[in-house]
């Protein structure tokens, strides 16, 4: 990528120098099993390879991209939101009620608009509470993912005709989702273009350093003259920002208001193991977007490897904490042995 | 095997022969010979880098040699963890304490070995077992203060009855008194005589070349993972150490003071200024001049100079740079070109993680970045420019936790050096740092009075300051309770106000 429009032209030789040597292996640890997986499961099952197989896993994947890459931001900065998941429904379904009650193109517009910022108000709520009650970003998270969750059933009151699940299958909304430029998913595009903003975010801006000031040392950075708790608080308003165009755009996929805990449950585990197992240091301080997006592709190919190959879906949960397991313990073991 | 702590401790010699150890190809000891003599104190002095820790943790079982041997009294040992070193009476006191503040003080020296009865721990056996100890070594601790509450000396003495407690016989000592009070220090030297009079061997590297002098039997010098040489102290002098660790003589410790500005501007002008352990403080700067803040640890010194750059609640008085008044806010402070080098650049200055370049430019990126978009070219043109300043060479995208202590206390110069500044604090800014980088940051300091920039020196080391600054405050429970310029600048007059009775300040007060 090529963002630095600086005036003076850099000399090219300094950075292309013994770059076999700069390369820091163990930061480059999630790229070998993803490259083995993804040629292992081409070989395997000739479906894997398909544009229609790797489409569809994008496709479905978007929503938890879009919020796994916001969560690194809060990772990094020394945070953690444990409430995405719980966002997420939360967003789905003031989203799904507004379009319901209002009704037409207005309403569609305005479930879109009431869903995103219901997502970044969480978040702001969310930092808020960590930083200046200075209550554990766990605990803080973890405690507003049941007040959210309660919310999203009162809410849901409105929007449901007598029993059953709010449905949304107008197509003034779902065009979010069936459109497909260039063949490819309106989603895997909004996911697309927000990875990029996120990732050179935190690699290319003022902002992205202090992020990573923040989460590697506090105390160095507030004396540095960097305001700490509005980094903090920005990155978990990004979360919860996140959290709300997912749970839109995932309403748009499956038109119906998802309203089961254990789905927002499941969402905050697979976002949380996608950055870990990418690499992202849950101490904060480092990590980086890209690494998110293999982690969580990396998880993804592997239970879509395990429906391709016909194995037991028992064994998947299984496998994917024994990555999780390896991918952290490799981390470890290898900051050990360079110690 | 000895298990408990006896006065006539058990005579262990230790032997190191044509010892080795390289990490990643890159040797760091190269042939080392070395007796330790039981009873004795033995010092290891040498720059940061030059292997003296490394060695230690070879003798402590913490690193395995890759040549050479380890005998321990005339039969080979290979340790493979600290815990096989301590089997044979070898104990070491790392620089980080590893205690558990919300203990009490008996039970940390017994964690892990507590006396128990069918599975429960016996408090009372443990506390009869605690005071036979501390008997035994006359120490004085309190069995049941709880280890948090104590300070830094005290609970090195607890880390020390501890390694008695699991009949040690060797204690390695890193840098004990780095964090020590004049008055602490004095205590752990205390320590340390009564540890090798009862016959325990201490091996002490430190930084301090007065305290080895004065403390030790006999010093080995090393530099650059050889061994220089091993000689008596009686035989050495600081400038005899300082030639032999840096393999060339250094000139003056200090470099000359600028003339001292009499007429000039104040720069900082600070009144009656109140906050967290600050009692009303009220102190200026001429542009030029390097004011010393002096006083035990604890007195207050680094809570007045976080008042000053706003990075704590200010309940009550004003500080003015150039007459005009700064907010209680970093950003404020910075803004109106105070600049605060903090007292433990590891927890309150760099961020180890990242790289050398972006902790230089970490507090200026905006002069880096446009609309909030960093410019690497720019960016390494300016943290390139402000290393060479300061000295520090090599590839600056090294995360900055590669460097030595000196050379990590110059990264935070170069920090402060990037913007033009009017006020520079630098709290405790050579702690750490080994003799030849020291000279290098006198002269930074020296350098920035020269320019024009009222400079505040905070530090525990009285020498230092009295070498570096024009005139001396003395602070003391959060106020600044004597002023020293010139003549009556001495060591005697600093530590008597340091340590005054508040009742007889007036009359030490100079006029």
């Amino acid at each position: 990528m090529s963002n630095d429009t600086s005036p003076q032209p850099q000399p090219a030789g300094i950075a292309s120098r013994n770059l076999a040597q700069r390369i820091p292996w163990r930061s480059v640890a999630i790229v070998a099993p993803f490259l083995a997986v993804f040629i292992a499961l081409s070989i395997g099952s000739p479906a894997f390879l398909s544009f229609q197989n790797v489409g569809n896993v994008l496709d479905r994947q978007s929503g938890i991209l879009i919020v796994a890459a916001a969560s690194t931001l809060v990772l990094i900065a020394g945070g953690i939101d444990l409430s995405i998941g719980a966002t997420y429904m939360f967003t789905a379904v003031i989203c799904g009620t507004v379009m319901v009650k209002v009704g037409g193109v207005a309403g569609a517009g305005l479930g879109i608009a009431a869903g995103v910022i219901a997502g970044l108000l969480v978040g702001i709520a969310n930092g808020l509470i960590i930083t200046y009650l200075k209550i554990n970003p766990l605990i803080a998270t973890l405690a507003m993912s049941f007040i959210i969750l309660g919310a999203t059933k009162l809410v849901s009151q409105f929007g449901k005709q007598g029993v059953g699940q709010i449905r949304v299958d107008f197509p003034e909304f779902r065009w979010l989702a069936t459109t497909e430029p260039l063949g490819i998913s309106l989603p895997t595009w909004i996911a697309f273009v927000i990875l990029v903003i996120l990732g050179v975010v935190l690699w290319r801006t003022t902002f992205g350093r202090y992020i990573y000031a923040a989460g590697g040392n506090a105390e160095a950075a507030r004396l540095a003259g960097i305001r700490v708790n509005l980094v903090r608080i920005s990155t978990f308003a990004l979360a919860g920002l996140a959290a709300g165009i997912a749970g839109v755009v995932d309403l748009a996929r499956t038109p119906s208001v998802p309203e089961n805990d254990a789905i927002a449950t499941t969402l905050t585990f697979t976002v949380l193991a996608g950055i870990v197992v990418g690499g992202t240091s849950i101490l904060g301080g480092e990590g980086a977007v890209w690494r998110t997006v293999l982690g969580i592709l990396f998880i993804a190919m592997l239970y879509n490897g395990f429906t391709l190959l016909r194995v037991d879906p028992l064994f998947q949960g299984i496998a994917l904490g024994t990555i999780i397991l390896v991918a952290v313990g490799f981390d470890a073991w290898s900051k050990y042995r360079t110690r | 095997m000895p298990t408990t702590a006896s006065s006539d401790a058990p005579q262990l010699l230790i032997e190191l022969r044509g010892v080795g150890k390289s990490f990643g190809g890159l040797p760091v000891l190269t042939d080392i010979d070395l007796r330790l003599e039981p009873g004795s104190v033995h010092a290891l002095v040498g720059e940061n880098g030059a292997g003296k820790s490394t060695l230690s943790k070879i003798i402590a079982g913490i690193y395995t040699a890759d040549t050479g041997e380890l005998l321990v009294n005339g039969e080979e040992a290979a340790f493979g963890t600290p815990r096989e070193a301590l089997d044979r009476g070898i104990a070491a006191i790392a620089q980080e304490l590893a205690l558990v503040p919300g203990l009490s003080v008996a039970e940390n020296v017994f964690l892990g070995r507590e006396p128990r009865t069918l599975g429960w721990v016996s408090r009372r056996k443990l506390r009869k077992e605690y005071v036979e100890l501390a008997k035994r070594t006359g120490f004085t601790l309190e069995a049941d203060a709880l280890v948090g509450s104590l300070r830094t000396a005290d609970q090195q003495k607890v880390e020390i009855l501890r390694a008695l407690a699991r009949g040690a016989s060797l204690i390695i000592m890193d840098e004990p008194t780095a964090a020590l009070s004049a008055h602490d220090t004095e205590l752990l030297h205390g320590v340390v005589r009564q540890l090798a009079a009862s016959g325990h061997t201490v091996l002490l590297i430190s930084h301090f070349l007065s305290e080895v002098l004065e403390l030790c039997d006999t010093i080995t010098i090393l530099r650059d993972g050889h061994l220089i040489r091993t000689a008596p102290a009686a035989d050495e002098t600081e400038a005899t150490l300082i030639e032999g660790m840096l393999g060339r003589t250094l000139g003056s410790v200090f470099p000359p003071k600028p003339p001292t500005p009499t007429e000039g501007e104040h720069v900082l002008t600070v009144t009656d200024l109140v906050g967290p352990g600050v009692n009303g403080v009220s102190l200026s700067i001429r542009a030029g001049e390097i004011v010393g803040l002096a006083g035990l640890v604890g007195a207050g010194r680094s809570e007045i100079a976080h008042a000053i750059y706003g990075a704590v609640r200010r309940s009550g008085g004003t500080v003015e740079v150039d007459g005009v008044e700064c907010g209680p806010s970093v950003p404020a402070a910075l803004a109106r070109g105070i600049f605060l080098i903090p007292e433990s650049r590891k927890e309150q200055g760099l961020v180890l993680g990242r790289p050398i370049r972006q902790n230089v430019t970490l507090s200026n990126l905006s002069q880096v970045a446009s609309g909030g978009w960093v410019r690497p070219s720019r960016e390494r043109t300016q943290a390139r420019t402000m290393l060479e300043r300061v000295t520090v060479a090599g590839d600056d995208r090294r995360n900055v936790s590669a460097l030595s202590g000196g050379n990590q206390q110059k990264v935070l110069f170069a920090r402060a050096l990037q913007r033009a500044r009017k006020v520079l604090i630098a709290d405790e800014p050579t702690r750490g740092v080994d003799v030849g980088s020291r000279r290098a940051i006198y002269d930074l300091i020296v350098e920035q009075a020269a320019q024009g920039i009222g400079v505040l020196v905070i530090s525990s080391d009285v020498e230092e300051v009295l070498g570096l600054a024009h005139r001396i405050l003395v602070v003391r429970g959060g106020r600044v309770v004597a002023e020293f310029s010139g003549e009556s600048m001495t060591e005697e007059n600093i530590i008597t106000a340091a340590f005054a009775d508040p009742n007889t300040i007036e009359s030490t007060r100079a006029s």
